[in-house]
């Protein structure tokens, strides 16, 4: 049994709609970047004075390609989360926001498959 | 007759402290970040474009401007992470005493501006004094 009245239920405005999975979704792709992040920045400062080369070597083993692939998804998707509460909370007009949003979700989505096809194009040899 | 003193909204008399300032700089250096994202996808996709485009995109991020903007990154990474750490803790309902949220708040400020300088080099050194 629902506790909201037929009116709430008509007009979709319920004291939190569905925010719990944005919620929850923007912790667990934080807690995924955490490790993500970390295995980033640690291989970037540990490729000793990197050539191409070395940086293809490094990004070609299965684990980097792999991890280096789902950095730029999950990064992605944690961004898309966070921007929209951004602009939610801060653009005003209705028309605004939807365009606001929809400009990043495109930008946002541009940008992974660029990083994934990069990825996949060093981890199968294409990359010179 | 003076008129009766109406309450103000909780933005015209809170406080400016430690608190916002820690959560503002959240969304400031999540909204950077996501801007560093492009960086990445940048680099990753000089990496795939092959030695020579690897060369020049390396030359354009190692300009003075670059590298400046590779610093804000830095920091924002590292506050971004640290602070981020200490909100999953509060989502899991410890540190809220007040003492204890300061503290880890003064942490998170002075590591992340360690820890961004400390990454800014590192990086610079591991991919060859070019970041």
């Amino acid at each position: 049994m629902s506790l909201r009245s037929p009116l709430r239920r008509v007009t979709g405005h319920g004291s939190a709609k569905g925010g719990v999975a944005h919620w929850y979704a923007q912790r667990v792709s934080a807690v995924a970047l955490v490790l993500l992040g970390l295995w980033l920045v640690v291989s970037l400062a540990t490729l000793g004075g990197a050539s191409h080369a070395r940086v293809v070597q490094w990004l070609s083993s299965p684990i980097a390609s792999a991890l280096a692939v789902l950095l730029v998804l999950t990064a992605a998707y944690h961004a898309l989360l966070g921007l929209q509460v951004v602009v939610e909370d801060y653009v005003a007009d209705k028309g605004t926001r939807v365009g606001v949003l929809l400009a990043i979700k495109f930008a946002l989505a541009v940008a992974a498959v660029i990083g994934v096809l990069a990825v996949l194009r060093i981890a199968f040899g294409v990359a010179a | 007759m003076a008129q009766r003193a109406r309450p103000l909204s909780p933005f015209l008399h809170y406080r400016w402290q430690y608190t916002n300032t820690l959560s503002i700089l959240h969304r400031i250096t999540g909204v950077l970040l996501s801007l560093g994202y492009l960086v990445l996808v940048y680099w990753l996709a000089a990496v795939a474009a092959g030695a020579e485009r690897y060369r020049a995109a390396m030359d354009t991020l190692s300009s003075p401007l670059a590298q400046l903007v590779l610093l804000g990154a830095a920091f924002s990474f590292c506050y971004h992470l640290l602070n981020g750490v200490r909100h999953l803790f509060f989502d899991l309902g410890h540190g809220f005493e007040r003492g204890t949220a300061r503290a880890s708040g003064w942490a998170v400020a002075i590591g992340a501006l360690l820890l961004g300088v400390i990454l800014w080099f590192a990086v610079r050194a591991g991919l060859g004094g070019a970041a």
